[in-house]
């Protein structure tokens, strides 16, 4: 809470928990009796004094003499009070690290002049990078094991200065140092003569934290609380403040409203700083719930579900493109694809290489694909730009926002354009079709049986007296289609494309039924998104390679065994089976009426009706027809 | 949420009420040894009234039903932490809102915002998840509960100065009396007051920017053995 709050960072066992002992000890700041207790504790264990025991305090680390988990101790200074923060070294912990250092407003690096930079050093300075830790000071402790030479002094400087010029760090001094026994701690060294610059204490008190520039405002609501009729928006004020009578523009949906009162226990009338929780009341009955964003409309963030990050990963799951993830960022959370790992950051090199996998610790570039858009901004160190990711419920890892890219496929990309709204409801449409529209989309291998149970199904809901039609992927090549070809590339553009019209029938009342291989997993998350919520079936109709195979009506499998038909999905390139498909048919198991049978009497139950399958909800209150 | 009356969970209670625009949407609990202090469970008395608290008292078991090789200070706790796991065994909460802070103890200086338990209650802190701009592991397995601590990053002069700006009540025993105050209340017979002269809020605060005495120096528990804190959390201590 209060103070300036210091992380202190560095490979496993140069010097940390040291270094903030001795610190304490010097300036007068160790609680009383602690000393006596970590000198009894130590010739417990047989060791000289170890002053690091006032964080480590596990039993574990003692007795191992390892840092596991950050810690966090106060010391006060004649200018003010230090939240300090022990990170831990080892690799494996990681996490542990990040937690401690995500909110420093500076780093201290220690470096052993005996070891110089190591790996996990450089790995520590790009995650403070990332986590938006614009400035470090660095120790190179343990000069004593380098003789005290100013020589390995220099070359550990030069090197460590390097790599933070290069991770855009700002590096606030570079300090020789013998933590254990206080050396240009808080007094100045006598074993170091060559060095005339501040000690560490001197350099530590002269930083001040890094302005943040206040934003336009913010307000991500957290709940929505009711006191009689009134609604009330709960939430946290980032940027400038709040005050009634303010214009704002509700995201994702895109509403403009007039705040007519700020809400608070005690009350009063003043207006709602930056970083203060307060209510807020609209002068309209908007849709809003737990996610949605109150904005400053002159300056509003990007509505997205497209988005490229820099992230971290911190599971010992293995991350691979197509994986499944849950984005919360700010008061919203959202399932998300893994769509492509772009880049990952070598640890050696700090440079960009290619990546399949990520592994705990990685960091690297990627692309989200979210099943609902969000609102999302670029601006470092806001809400609005960084996130967490978690799967089963578990934290595994967090990034940056670094792009909306695709524009084109967003659209509410740009921050002042909103789709035009129709004056013909939804609901209206719905109630003289006498059912729900929707799109149906059949996924699977080639000669699965697709397209004919696609046809079927348009035939028997026609039959049913419902508007519908069938979208075959072949036929659509041949028109809309056809200016792409077979690469990875044009394979995407072409699923991109039929997802978009088929959300347009499906937005003009019909059923469109899809049926097109669409291998990839993060394409057909995309035909999701491109859909209205809740009225998208994925169907994945399966059978198995020889089956289909041996099928082969049109000769296409032969032609690909041949080596005549490249990229042939089965043969030649990568089916993902869908991983929560809504319904499967078993085309190999079942005949052709007991399979359209089953698709059929699903679709049917699924789109009956007027009620939305995630249940009602606020709809009447809502304005969905500007649809997200 | 528990509410140990003291100055920290009292402070926290007013969160809850700023949060949620006056009221205390949930109900507290103490989980009680029979050995807090008079004053103490009078101060509770007379808020439960004023703040129209939904209140639960959890009377844990007796000193005898717990583990005789604890030291002797140490049983107050262990019984609370009995009190704690059946009260959550009986209510099915899965989620306790606790005041305790980092710079009250080492261990504790190790701990989470949102610090999942086992179903026992018991600790796993080698494996703790990751904290960071304020996105927590909220998920709760079944049959686990999480304790949330809201308070973890607040210092002892954090409480006070919140406590004098915000006008919330706090027991008397914290001023001096005699020349002597309490620093941190628990149980009376394990719980020593200090030499203090700070009479009000200002001279309580002016007293911590110039103290290198532990807060939690009167509180006999801490100091049998250097395991003891440990060993307690551990178990599922608070």
């Amino acid at each position: 809470m209060s103070g300036l709050t210091t992380v202190f960072l560095g490979h496993v066992d140069h010097g940390k928990s040291t270094l903030i002992a001795r610190l304490m000890l010097d300036t007068g700041g160790f609680p009383d009796g602690r000393l006596q207790e970590l000198e009894a504790a130590s010739k417990r264990r047989g060791v000289p004094t170890e002053i690091s025991f006032l964080l480590d305090a596990f039993q574990v680390e003692r007795d191992q003499a390892v840092t596991i988990d950050s810690s966090r101790i106060w010391m006060t200074t004649p200018k003010r009070t230090y939240a300090i923060v022990d990170a831990p070294g080892h690799k494996e912990f990681v996490r542990h690290m990040v937690s401690g250092a995500s909110e420093a407003h500076v780093a201290v690096l220690l470096i052993d002049a005996h070891e110089g930079v190591s790996e996990q050093t450089r790995r520590h300075l790009m995650l403070l990078s990332l986590l938006n830790v614009g400035q470090v000071i660095i120790v190179v402790n343990k000069m004593d094991l380098a003789e005290f030479s100013q020589g390995s002094f220099d070359a550990i400087a030069a090197q460590a200065e390097k790599i933070l010029t290069h991770l855009s760090l700002e590096c606030r001094g570079v300090i020789p140092a013998v933590a254990r026994d206080g050396d240009n701690i808080v007094k100045r060294s006598t074993r170091l003569p060559w060095y005339d610059g501040p000690t560490f204490l001197e350099l530590l008190e002269s930083i001040e934290p890094l302005q943040r520039t206040v934003e336009a405002l913010r307000f991500p609501i957290q709940d929505v609380y009711r006191r009689g009729t009134t609604r009330i928006l709960v939430g946290t004020v980032e940027g400038t403040g709040l005050c009634a009578g303010a214009n704002v523009i509700m995201l994702p949906l895109g509403n403009a409203a007039v705040v007519t009162k700020i809400v608070r226990f005690p009350e009063n009338e003043e207006p709602a700083r930056d970083g203060e929780a307060v209510g807020i009341v609209l002068d309209r009955p908007l849709f809003v719930d737990a996610g949605h964003v109150a904005c400053a409309p002159e300056q509003t963030p990007h509505v997205a579900s497209n988005i490229a990050a820099t992230i971290f990963w911190l599971s010992l799951n293995t991350l691979r493109p197509g994986d499944k993830v849950r984005v919360r960022i700010g008061t919203s959370e959202v399932r998300a694809t893994v769509a492509h790992i772009a880049q990952k950051i070598d640890v050696e090199t700090l440079e960009f290489e290619n990546a399949d996998s990520l592994q705990n610790g990685d960091m690297a570039e990627v692309q989200l694909f979210t099943e609902s858009p969000l609102v999302v901004e670029r601006t470092p160190g806001t809400t609005l730009s960084r996130f967490a990711l978690y799967q089963d419920g578990i934290v595994c890892g967090g990034g940056v926002v670094t792009g909306v890219p695709d524009a084109l496929q967003e659209r509410h990309a740009s921050s002042n354009v909103f789709s035009e709204m129709h004056l013909v409801s939804a609901g209206a449409r719905q109630q003289r079709h006498g059912h729900r529209s929707g799109v149906v989309w059949l996924t699977g291998l080639p000669s699965s049986g697709k397209s004919t149970l696609g046809k079927r199904l348009e035939q028997e809901l026609y039959a049913l007296g419902w508007n519908t039609y069938f979208l075959d992927g072949d036929t659509l090549r041949t028109g809309l289609n056809g200016d792409l070809g077979f690469s990875g590339d044009d394979r995407r553009e072409n699923v991109r494309r039929v997802g978009e019209v088929a959300a347009l029938f499906a937005d003009a009342g019909f059923i469109s039924i899809a049926a097109l291989v669409s291998p990839n997993q993060a394409d057909r998350e995309r035909a999701r998104q491109a859909c209205k919520a809740g009225a998208f079936v994925e169907v994945y109709i399966r059978a198995a390679l020889e089956v289909c195979e041996e099928r082969d009506p049109k000769g296409l499998y032969k032609r690909a065994r041949a080596g005549e038909i490249p990229n042939f999905t089965g043969i030649s390139a990568a089916y993902e089976a869908p991983d929560e498909p809504d319904i499967i048919i078993e085309t190999a198991e079942l005949s052709v009426p007991e399979c359209a049978q089953q698709m059929f009497d699903f679709v049917r139950n699924f789109f009956s009706g007027a009620e939305s399958r995630r249940g009602p909800r606020e709809y009447e209150l809502s304005n969905l027809a500007t649809r997200t | 949420m528990l509410w140990s009356i003291g100055k920290d969970s009292t402070a926290l209670l007013w969160l809850v009420k700023k949060a949620f625009l006056g009221d205390v949407p949930f109900p507290v609990s103490l989980l009680d040894t029979g050995m807090e202090f008079r004053e103490v469970y009078a101060f509770r008395d007379e808020l439960i009234q004023r703040w129209n608290l939904e209140y639960q008292n959890t009377l844990c078991p007796p000193e005898s039903s717990v583990d005789q090789t604890l030291p002797p200070a140490g049983r107050a706790a262990a019984r609370k932490t009995e009190g704690l796991r059946q009260l959550i065994g009986q209510t099915g909460w899965r989620g306790v809102i606790l005041g305790i802070r980092r710079d009250e103890q080492a261990t504790r200086a190790k701990e989470r915002i949102f610090s999942p338990r086992t179903p026992t209650g018991t600790w796993n802190f080698r494996d703790q998840p990751p904290e960071f701009w304020n996105y927590f592991q909220t998920d709760v397995p079944d049959g686990e509960h999480i304790r949330i601590h809201p308070l973890l990053l607040w210092t002892e002069l954090d409480i006070w100065k919140y406590t004098k700006r915000e006008n919330i009540p706090y027991c008397n025993l914290y001023l001096a009396k005699d020349g002597r105050r309490y620093r941190s209340l628990g149980e009376s017979n394990i719980t020593f007051p200090i030499d203090s002269t700070a009479e009000t809020l200002d001279e309580i605060i002016a007293e911590l920017e110039s103290t290198n005495a532990p807060e939690r120096a009167g509180r006999a528990m801490d100091h049998e053995s250097e395991d003891a804190f440990e060993r307690l959390r551990a178990g599922g201590y608070m």
